[in-house]
């Protein structure tokens, strides 16, 4: 989101200096974060850090590199590995692991590849029930995780705003948002029975501004798709989905073009849509998130089904 | 928008560095829906540029189907997220929204305003800085207005905004908005805000909330978003006694042994003397150990790790303090509670309790009185029910280290966890500590209670047996004090089934007659006690929890627990009353061993085996017990 009255830019001589002491709202935000991070790995037996490779994972897996330090975050990372996925997340995912010397575990649900399951041929919806959070539900079980962070902010989208930062989830990964126990103060209630769990959301207060100039701040790795580069893509609907292997069925008549696009959000890569961006750097890609007028969840092809879509697919486990 | 695009890239450059030094105002709004509360919201993201297009569409669409203004966009769908809030229009949880300014970045907690929704308020409130509470101008000072200032002084905000929201229905008049702000400063005197700002506003007419209204040439205050920017809210967090509690130790390696957690007031520099409230250790800062280096200064609010030069033993829980201003240590204290959950607060009962960084468990002795959210009048109460708040004295298991609340929100508030349902069950703010001592002897008496035992040869205590239905407590009792009577000494006998004919009969057997039961007899028990009596106590008492509220009335030494246990299997074949097969039959509910548990106890003084020795021998190990601990002299 935007969060600059930008009418009003020729007033910030006026903005008072902030004594040394003070502390700024990314530092509150940032310090925030670490402390939830640290109360899971303390009262949590089994947790896991769901890590997507987008931006926001980023962000969250460089607080838990800080929240520890000099220790290694006491926990490993969990992918879900659609296998739709563009091929510079992967590679960034397994350098990241490799260079952060930390734990990573992919699960992919085998069942739903061996009955073909794609984004094309079973539409999204089913597919991201399929692949995604049956997968992800799977995975949770299998390994037996009481807790598992996400990076997932309240700015961005009306559901989400009113989850907890501890959010129960009941043995089947249920949401009940009706029924959430109240959070008070930095008090978060990490008390569950064998089989239920908790999603913990340490960027709950982070708007997409703050985590890009985080990232600006703390020079922090993310993959190169968010950056401007010439890829092909083909259009669809309105929208430019990147040719990102030969997976995907071309119409005819369809011909794959190069274009100097990026990405604002990334997923799997026939769900996810392309800006066209002369955008290379932070500074550049910050003002145009500043500047553009549609929100970021709108380049995701699963919310625009009706505006209560989030709701009912966070109630059945998804992140 | 301009103005951003003609920015080339070293001027944007510059321009983020401003943004990145904003500070952050967290604050609530409360209101119900009528008062136009979610519209408020709505117009600040709106006046603010917050809203995208594609969100703007879906809320155009939103508002031909579900909107309550006309043609207008309706705001209030714009926040209101849940399905069953856009259907109902009403707004029923805690909801944060995100704006910001060129000065400031905020936090919104948008929160429900019904009476049934107190606890919503509260969650909101405690992570906030300030109120901006909503009147209706056409309807003035309510109920909910009361209400909604009490608890956000309850949760100890400073800083209030009185928005005297609809002006516009009501003429923009300066009479009506006077008499509101007359009437508010009146009621809410006592509440100790440091900053009131009253403001007149249109949230649907966005007048005074971004920019002035101008129909209200009258007002010479700040706009809504003036003062949000510009308010004082630092609470001097800095200049307070240092407190850390500590979340996590860090152990990398053997030469490494770091504490991890959040400042909660005060500053630290490397040499600085700290102390561990609980155990009372001292030691100096080696470091401020951070991911960016080892840092000179930390201050409250910061999340860090600190080395110590000495070797102290220090876990999760503890807090680390200044040396020469610590909090008080104690396992007992006076707080004010927000019951937040369907099934009722029962005094006795044990919950796990959330202070800090520590959970222990504990127990409500004592609700003082409970205080009506609406008219503030305090009330006498046996119980809580949800959204109620209550002035009351906890006690537990162990003791830890907290401030008072006004002083330390982070070290003065606690949460209370239901230990079967792990539901957070209520919220406290502690007021002050209270020891044992000052707690029991509340009247300095001449003739005490040791000159009265000692006065008969003895010192006074309760024998409190527990066991089974059956398992032969009464009968060993009987014994015991035959024998003590026939050593000239002076002792009583409650039985549960005696004590429920007389002083007990209007007490039944649901989970709050029970504990009140209990807690009559340990009272009971307590008043022999203070007679000099040795008071044997026969008692199923199957409840860890009904055993530690007697044992927590009497002072140490005054309690010997002595568990008669007796298998089921042999209590049942015994059945002297007949109860085992009337529960069995399903006859008789709750029955201790059937159909209720027997929490068996973890330390008791003394442990009988009533299948390896007769009741006679077991009488004698009592009264030896008895002798050689010096109860009898």
């Amino acid at each position: 989101m935007s969060p600059l009255s930008l009418g009003t830019l020729g007033r910030h001589a006026k903005v008072t200096a902030l004594s040394s002491d003070r502390l700024t709202h990314l530092r509150r935000l940032e310090a925030e974060s670490i402390h939830i991070i640290r109360e899971v790995a303390a009262e949590f037996r089994n947790p896991v850090m769901l890590y997507s490779i987008g931006k926001d994972s980023s962000v969250m897996l460089h607080l838990a590199m800080k929240a520890f330090y000099p220790s290694k975050p006491p926990f490993p990372l969990l992918h879900v590995d659609t296998t739709w996925k563009f091929r510079e997340m992967i590679r960034f995912r397994d350098e990241t692991a490799r260079r952060l010397g930390l734990d990573l575990i992919v699960h992919t649900n085998q069942e739903g590849v061996a009955q073909g399951i794609t984004p094309f041929t079973h539409g999204s919806s089913a597919y991201t029930n399929v692949m995604k959070t049956d997968a992800l539900k799977a995975a949770l079980t299998k390994y037996g995780f009481d807790a598992a962070f996400g990076g997932a902010r309240r700015d961005e989208e009306k559901s989400r705003a009113k989850e907890r930062i501890f959010s129960f989830r009941t043995e089947t990964h249920a949401w009940d948002p009706k029924n959430q126990r109240p959070e008070l103060w930095r008090l978060y209630n990490a008390r569950v029975k064998p089989g239920e769990s908790i999603r913990v959301f340490p960027l709950s207060n982070w708007t997409e501004l703050d985590i890009w100039q985080y990232i600006l701040a703390e020079d922090i790795p993310i993959v190169p798709l968010y950056f401007a580069d010439y890829r092909p893509v083909v259009e669809r609907d309105g929208m430019l989905i990147m040719v990102d292997d030969d997976r995907i069925p071309l119409k005819p008549g369809e011909t794959p073009e190069q274009k100097l696009i990026r990405f604002r959000t990334l997923g799997c890569y026939p769900l996810t849509a392309a800006v066209e961006s002369p955008a290379t750097t932070l500074p550049e890609i910050v003002r145009e998130m500043l500047l553009a007028r549609t929100s970021e969840r709108a380049g995701r092809l699963i919310d625009h089904d009706d505006s209560a879509s989030m709701e009912k697919k966070k109630r059945e486990g998804y992140f | 928008m301009d103005a951003l695009a003609t920015l080339d890239v070293e001027a944007f450059t510059d321009y983020l560095a401003r943004h990145e030094r904003k500070s952050l105002l967290r604050f609530l709004t409360c209101g119900s829906v009528d008062d136009g509360k979610s519209t408020l919201i709505g117009r600040l993201l709106y006046d603010t540029k917050l809203l995208f297009e594609d969100q703007l569409k879906s809320l155009e669409r939103d508002s031909r189907k579900h909107g309550t203004v006309g043609e207008d966009i309706d705001f209030a769908l714009l926040v209101d997220g849940l399905e069953a809030e856009r259907e109902q229009g009403i707004t029923i949880d805690v909801a944060y929204r995100f704006f910001a300014t060129d000065r400031r970045k905020f936090i919104v907690a948008d929160t429900p305003g019904h009476e049934q929704y107190t606890r919503n308020m509260a969650t909101g409130a405690s992570s906030s800085d300030l109120a901006v509470i909503l009147v209706d101008a056409r309807h003035g000072i309510l109920t909910q207005t009361r209400r909604h200032s009490f608890i956000v002084s309850l949760l100890g905000i400073r800083h209030v905004v009185l928005a005297v929201n609809k002006i516009d229905l009501v003429d923009y008049s300066r009479e009506v908005f006077d008499r509101i702000v007359a009437e508010y400063r009146e009621f809410a005197a006592g509440f100790g805000f440091t900053t009131f700002q009253p403001i007149p506003l249109s949230a649907r007419f966005g007048d005074n909330v971004l920019d002035r209204g101008p129909k209200l040439g009258w007002y010479e205050g700040p706009t809504l978003v003036e003062h949000l920017e510009t308010v004082n809210v630092e609470d001097d967090l800095l200049g307070r006694p240092f407190r850390l509690p500590v979340q996590w130790v860090n152990r990398p390696n053997l030469d490494f042994r770091g504490f991890a957690g959040t400042i909660a007031t005060g500053r630290i520099r490397p040499g600085d003397r700290i102390a561990v409230a609980k155990s009372g250790r001292t030691s100096t800062v080696r470091a401020i150990v951070t991911y960016d280096g080892d840092k000179d200064e930390a201050v409250a609010g910061e999340a860090v790790t600190l080395t110590l030069n000495d070797e102290i033993d220090i876990s999760r829980g503890d807090v680390l303090t200044s040396a020469e201003s610590r909090p008080e240590v104690s396992d007992q204290f006076a707080a004010h509670l927000i019951w937040m959950s369907d099934d009722q607060l029962l005094p006795g009962r044990q919950y796990s309790i959330k202070l800090g960084t520590k959970t222990v468990s504990g127990q409500v002795t004592e609700i003082k009185h409970k205080i009506d959210v609406n008219s503030f009048q305090k009330l006498a109460a046996k119980t809580l029910s949800l959204n109620e708040v209550a002035q009351v004295n906890v006690a537990l298991s162990e003791p830890i280290a907290f401030d008072a609340y006004a002083d330390n929100k982070d070290t003065g508030a606690f949460i209370v966890i239901d230990r079967l349902s792990n539901l957070t069950v209520g919220a406290g703010m502690v007021d002050f500590g209270l020891r044992r001592a000052s707690n029991i002897h509340w009247q300095a008496l001449d003739v005490t209670k040791e000159s009265r035992a000692s006065m008969k040869g003895q010192k006074a205590a309760i024998v409190w047996f527990t066991g089974l239905s059956g398992s032969g407590k009464s009968t060993i009792a009987n014994l015991v004090e035959k024998k003590l009577h026939s050593l000239g000494r002076h002792t009583y006998i409650l039985d549960g089934d005696n004590v429920r004919h007389g002083l007990n009969k209007d007490l039944g057997f649901t989970d709050a007659d029970r504990v009140e039961n209990i807690r009559r007899v340990a009272e009971t028990a307590k008043l022999f006690v203070d007679a000099g009596l040795i008071v044997l106590v026969s008692f199923i008492s199957p409840f860890r929890s009904e055993r530690r509220l007697a044992r927590d009335l009497v002072g140490e030494g005054e309690f010997i627990e002595v568990f008669v246990d007796t298998p089921l299997e042999v209590a049942e074949s015994r059945d002297p009353k007949g109860l085992y097969k009337k529960a069995r039959e399903g006859k008789i509910a709750n029955f201790t061993g059937i159909s209720s548990p027997y929490e068996v106890p973890e330390n008791p003084e003394i442990r009988l085996d009533t299948t390896s020795a007769s009741a006679e021998e077991m009488a004698e190990r009592i009264v030896a017990y008895l002798d050689s601990n010096d109860y009898v002299i």
